[in-house]
């Protein structure tokens, strides 16, 4: 019991969570701002940020529905750390695995872009409805191929368990090389769920002055900045975990290898978000079901073929 | 689905000045648009009246903080003319070299602010810390980033040195190399041209008849260079070529203004080569004699007009200035329209706006009608205004104005 709640509470449920997300944020903008011919922060800018911003008056829209316009931002950060629960970080196995942890994360991972809908519609604002009205047309966009391509490795190793799949990667780690397409299709797919450009939509600063954020501040804002920002750490472990299943022999060198996996991720994601602009939305939905999810598609039905001729 | 209004300003982050767009939306599309300004009057015109001529040169040069040199250049060129005075040809030069970097560090900080508009930060940044060399040249030459106050009745305050000539070859020759980058990239790159192309649809005939001036106007395909077609300062001896697009959208727009850099380039390393010797300024009357002139130059955003009517007093009757921008905002509800709202800030954006340059006049609608005030009844109507707020102005007193007919 008291382990469990360590588990949760600290290492590497919320506190650890949060402090390696708020490094990860300052990576990515260092990097962002280094590929921009810029300084960039200091390390400290992610941290300075979130304190200031606990610290400002909370203001909430007469108009909004107090209780669901509180509980949103709390549901995002209580979903997303749920989820990285149950990705492996030192070993090949997680916390708590169980037969179909996959889906189940995968479906914790959906929940924020559900609260910021509501977040944007319960705001009452037109900017946080339009960003809002975004939010969820382009879930349905991106969802199916990140599920998609993140399903497919899983078909492959016949186990929906990040365990199971890592289990059956380090037997037959040339396989790996066979999820490329569904590797770059998840990367892409993500910035959406990130939303980050060339998807970052919602927010779209120019147009909606911040979407479906536009109505929070104070500490509710940096509790939904604070969600955010370890939704990227856990999108990244995920991503990590399905497409580089790499753990080496004791706990230390996992955890080594694991930021390093993860940091090459968030590499490539800051990478994307730098050498493009903003699409506008009926391009993103365009993109997505004319491209990646036909992409995923084939993915799926190569590893299925695959799959008949190893049986 | 049901319509939906949403304001575009007066704040608004995608809004460097305050300007309020009404734009309504039946889902993501615009189907109509209110262009708003007048939020930022700030009684240019009549404060030139007040003044004398050498003194309305620094509320010119402030007229715009972008294309501060050209709306200078306008106002001496009237008021010269006015007086009869030839300004000497190192001057005129020395005018075209300032007015040519103008416009490149005019046109940099658009496609920087155009790339920002659509999210695209990278090449803001970029052509942003390409904008700083240029911007570094003309505080040295002029003695600051904007406002160089480079312009003089009958000629230029300052002097171009030959060191300082070869530092501003050094400077173009970064800044060609990084523009040739930035065409490759505007013809090329997907998301840019999947973002630009096809937005803010202005045709030839349109163009022509909302009467758009600048890069809007030429990448429409109409050739209204001013430089061109009315030749002032030295552009009759710099060889001059207008870059023309047949776009005909904010694509077109980019395209024209990253190419014009180029022009530009060329332009002043001509002028520098070709920079004639001789005196810096021509000797002004203090009074000016009556007479009434219109002048126009080809700012970096499109023709911008100075008419100046003098009275034989060292103090001007009545200057009106049309900056670019006010000639282009009659295009933008059209551009709006039947776009998506995605595209909103880069269609304005796409214009150049200068919304403080182009606040002037004041009508007033009321149910019986149009009717335009005074200068009595306008100030009579503030002091009312403010006196519900608490402040009382009727003490204050002004110059009465005088009119000579």
């Amino acid at each position: 019991m008291l382990l469990a709640l360590f588990h949760i509470l600290i290492f590497p449920g919320m506190l650890f969570l949060g402090a390696y997300a708020l490094v990860f944020s300052f990576i990515d903008r260092k990097l962002y701002a280094r590929l921009q011919n810029r300084r960039g922060p200091r390390w400290y800018q992610p941290l300075a940020d979130f304190l200031k911003l606990l610290g400002k008056e909370t203001i909430i829209p007469e108009h909004a529905d107090k209780r669901v316009f509180v509980f949103l931002p709390v549901m995002a950060l209580a979903a997303v750390t749920a989820a990285y629960l149950y990705i492996p970080i030192w070993s090949s196995t997680s916390l708590y695995p169980f037969e179909g942890d996959l889906i189940v994360l995968l479906y914790l991972l959906t929940l924020p872009t559900l609260c910021f809908f509501l977040a944007g519609w319960y705001s009452t604002s037109v900017y946080a409805t339009i960003g809002a009205v975004r939010a969820l047309t382009q879930l349905f966009s991106y969802e199916v191929p990140l599920f998609m391509a993140l399903l497919a490795p899983a078909l492959l190793a016949d186990s929906w368990s990040l365990s199971g799949m890592t289990a059956y990667y380090s037997t037959h780690p040339l396989y790996l090389l066979i999820n490329i397409p569904a590797f770059l299709v998840a990367v892409i797919a993500c910035q959406g769920k990130l939303e980050r450009v060339p998807f970052d939509l919602p927010e779209a600063e120019t147009e909606l002055a911040g979407g479906t954020f536009v109505e929070y501040s104070g500490r509710l804002y940096a509790i939904f900045r604070m969600a955010i920002d370890c939704e990227l750490v856990v999108v990244a472990s995920l991503i990590s975990a399905v497409f580089l299943p790499f753990y080496p022999a004791g706990a230390w060198a996992g955890f080594g290898v694991y930021i390093l996996k993860t940091l090459v991720i968030l590499f490539i994601l800051a990478l994307l978000r730098s050498i493009m602009a903003r699409v506008r939305i009926e391009q993103m939905v365009a993109f997505c079901w004319k491209y990646l999810t036909p992409l995923a598609l084939i993915q799926i039905i190569a590893n299925l073929l695959l799959k008949g001729v190893l049986a | 689905m049901s319509k939906i209004t949403i304001p575009i300003g007066p704040q608004h982050p995608s809004l460097k000045e305050p300007g309020c767009f009404t734009i309504t939306l039946e889902g993501e599309k615009v189907v109509n648009a209110v262009v708003g300004v007048g939020y930022n009057h700030r009684g240019l015109e009549k404060a030139c009246e007040a003044r004398t001529y050498i003194q309305d040169l620094y509320i010119i040069e402030r007229v715009c903080g972008i294309c501060s040199h050209t709306h200078s250049t306008a106002f001496c060129q009237a008021v010269e003319e006015l007086a009869g005075v030839e300004i000497p040809r190192r001057a005129a030069y020395i005018r075209v070299i300032m007015a040519e970097l103008e416009r490149m560090h005019s046109h940099l900080l658009w496609l920087g602010v155009a790339a920002h508009e659509i999210g695209f930060d990278t090449l803001f940044m970029y052509s942003w810390r390409d904008r700083e060399k240029v911007l570094d040249i003309l505080a040295e030459l002029g003695g600051n980033r904007v406002n160089y106050g480079i312009n003089t009745l009958g000629g230029v305050r300052r002097d171009l040195e030959p060191q300082m000539a070869d530092e501003i070859r050094a400077m173009l020759d970064i800044v060609e190399e990084q523009n040739k980058y930035y065409i490759q990239l505007a013809l090329s790159e997907t998301t840019l041209a999947a973002r630009l192309s096809g937005i803010g649809k202005l045709s030839h005939e349109d163009a022509l008849r909302l009467g758009a001036v600048g890069p809007v106007s030429r990448a429409s395909n109409v050739d209204t260079d001013i430089r061109v077609i009315d030749k002032y300062a030295a552009y009759d001896e710099v060889p001059v070529t207008a870059i023309t697009d047949d776009h005909c959208d904010v694509f077109g727009r980019a395209v024209v203004r990253v190419l014009e850099i180029m022009e530009s380039i060329k332009m002043i390393r001509w002028s520098l080569d070709n920079l004639p010797d001789g005196e810096l300024t021509a000797k002004m009357p203090r009074r000016i004699p009556e007479g009434e002139v219109f002048s126009r130059t080809e700012a970096p955003r499109g023709e911008d007009t100075h008419y100046v009517r003098a009275n034989g007093t060292d103090k001007p009757d009545r200057v009106r200035v049309r900056a670019a921008s006010e000639a282009n905002w009659h295009s933008v509800k059209h551009m709006l329209e039947g776009d998506y709202l995605a595209d909103v800030p880069i269609i304005i954006a796409a214009i150049d706006p200068c919304y403080s340059c182009t606040d002037r006049s004041i009508v007033l609608r009321s149910a019986a009608g149009e009717r335009v005030w005074d200068w009595a009844a306008l100030r009579r109507y503030g002091i009312e205004h403010y006196k519900k707020q608490g402040f009382d102005a009727s003490k204050i007193k002004i110059a009465e104005r005088k009119i000579i007919r």
